[in-house]
């Protein structure tokens, strides 16, 4: 990205005309961008079959295949259990720490996102309902 | 703590307790005309017990078919036998299905036991055989004629050639949603030698089939199917009566196709999601059936259980003892002619938790 905007400048300060400006993206970049969350996406995947993601050998799709019954669209939503308002990515560390007897991502740790990233993939196409119960 | 049994009481309250309300096994009476005909068997199925390394197992997985055994052995009056209805183990090793007989030999009383895919595709059920006996047979117990089935069984070709090494083979079937795994089937063989079991067997007899999938298709995607489902359906349609029990899917479900009644079990392991709950692919969940309530991941013994069957008439009412939820009977209504549940099958008496999403 970056070195693409120093490109960029520079080409204008030269007075190239032709070049994208800021606010303009193309099919190649859309492609691109589509390949990198399709990649994350596929590294969730994996995580959520990884027997070495917890400690005791039990992966996330035993009890959620293709991350069924996770229903990202209600989050965040209140949660019973722990009395009060909690983010997706909480209710995964709380499988990660039980279940899984793991230890728990932070919640910008590159597996959490492909975590997430999964999870929302396959629930694709669902409105989104924050809160439902 | 209020649970009604509809018939009599099964568990002995006075030595259980509270304890007793949140059993997790399926009970199954089934009644005759006569009522001293009638007869009960306890069932217990996929507890997944699963090695960690040496001699340590995933304590959950484990916990579940303890206290299923434990409340099965309280049961009152006992039950005739006892059915395990498959994937004792979760990867088919020596150590897990050694371990997970040592935790079943507890039981009281005679057990029969049911081949899951994840008993099988280790070792192709060798080790499992030895333990517990034949891959399918069948037994005559008080008028009742039973059929149990391996049907986890695939193509020759994904079982025998697709694969590196055998660990391979049982991890790629032991992924429910796997891609990588195949559908299930009975197979000619055994197709035939039911044909010929069924043969010495009057039309009148009832007849009660075990097998771990569903002989019928609801979502190919995670295997609640049997490929030839519409060919051992055939070979049970000229008899009277037929249920037909299964476990493999980890929640209640019950349907009826044309004569044959079909329940499954619980598991004691974890709950399974219900299929509908895929937002990507379509489904097939028998219309009859009204769901758990959805599990609570908090307790971790919730939508897991047992059940007990009672045989009445040569037709089966399931008992499902669920932990943290109202014991639930299913039973098959002569008027309706299909199985219902006995309280929540009025669309009006749903309850909330029963909505999944």
């Amino acid at each position: 990205m970056k070195i693409a905007s120093v490109i960029a400048c520079a080409a204008l300060a030269l007075g190239v005309t032709g070049l994208a400006r800021a606010d303009e993206f193309s099919q190649e970049d859309l492609a691109r961008w589509q390949e990198q969350f399709d990649g994350v996406v596929k590294e969730g995947r994996a995580l959520f079959t990884d027997a070495k993601l917890g400690k005791n050998g039990v992966v996330c799709a035993q009890c959620h295949p293709n991350a069924a019954n996770t229903h990202p669209e209600t989050y965040p939503k209140f949660q019973k259990q722990l009395g009060k308002v909690t983010s997706l990515w909480e209710m995964v560390n709380w499988c990660i720490r039980n279940p899984l007897e793991g230890d728990q991502l932070a919640a910008d740790d590159p597996k959490m996102t492909a975590l997430l990233s999964y999870i929302a993939w396959e629930r694709r196409g669902v409105k989104l309902e924050p809160g439902k119960h | 703590m209020d649970i009604k049994y509809d018939r009599r009481s099964f568990i002995k309250t006075s030595t259980v307790g509270v304890a007793g309300a949140a059993l997790p096994l399926t009970m199954v009476e089934l009644a005759f005309a006569k009522p001293s005909d009638n007869f009960t068997f306890a069932y217990i199925s996929d507890s997944h017990i699963q090695q960690i390394k040496g001699n340590q197992f995933v304590r959950n997985w484990d916990r579940g078919l303890i206290r299923a055994v434990a409340e099965t052995n309280l049961l009152t009056p006992r039950p005739d036998f006892v059915i395990f209805g498959g994937d004792l183990a979760q990867m088919g090793s020596k150590p897990e299905l050694d371990h997970g007989a040592e935790l079943l030999s507890k039981l009281n009383g005679k057990v029969y036991h049911v081949m899951g895919e994840h008993d099988y595709y280790l070792d192709l059920g060798e080790y499992w055989s030895k333990l517990f006996g034949k891959h399918y047979y069948s037994f005559d117990h008080k008028g009742v004629h039973f059929v149990v089935l391996n049907s986890i069984l695939t193509t020759d070709e994904w079982t025998f050639h697709r694969w590196p090494s055998n660990e391979q083979r049982m991890a790629e079937m032991a992924g429910l949603d796997n891609p990588n795994g195949s559908p299930f089937m009975v197979g000619d063989q055994q197709r035939d030698w039911l044909k010929k079991d069924l043969a010495k067997v009057k039309k009148d007899t009832p007849v009660v089939v075990f097998s771990h999938s569903p002989l019928q298709k609801i979502y190919k995607g995670w295997n609640f199917w049997t490929d030839d489902a519409e060919q051992v359906q055939a070979l049970l349609a000229p008899f009277d009566k037929v249920t037909v029990f299964y476990g493999h899917v980890h929640q209640i479900q019950y349907n009826q196709i044309g004569n044959i009644a079909f329940t499954s079990a619980m598991a004691t392991a974890w709950p399974w999601p219900y299929p509908q709950s895929y937002s990507q692919a379509q489904q097939l969940l028998p219309k009859l059936t009204v769901q758990m309530n959805r599990a609570d991941p908090f307790f971790e013994r919730d939508a897991t259980g047992w059940q007990f069957i009672d045989v009445n008439s040569g037709r089966a009412s399931a008992t499902f003892n669920l932990y943290n939820n109202k014991v639930r009977t299913v039973a098959f209504d002569p008027q309706a002619g299909h199985p219902i549940d006995k309280t929540y099958q009025d669309p009006d008496r749903r309850i909330q938790p029963q909505t999944h999403y």
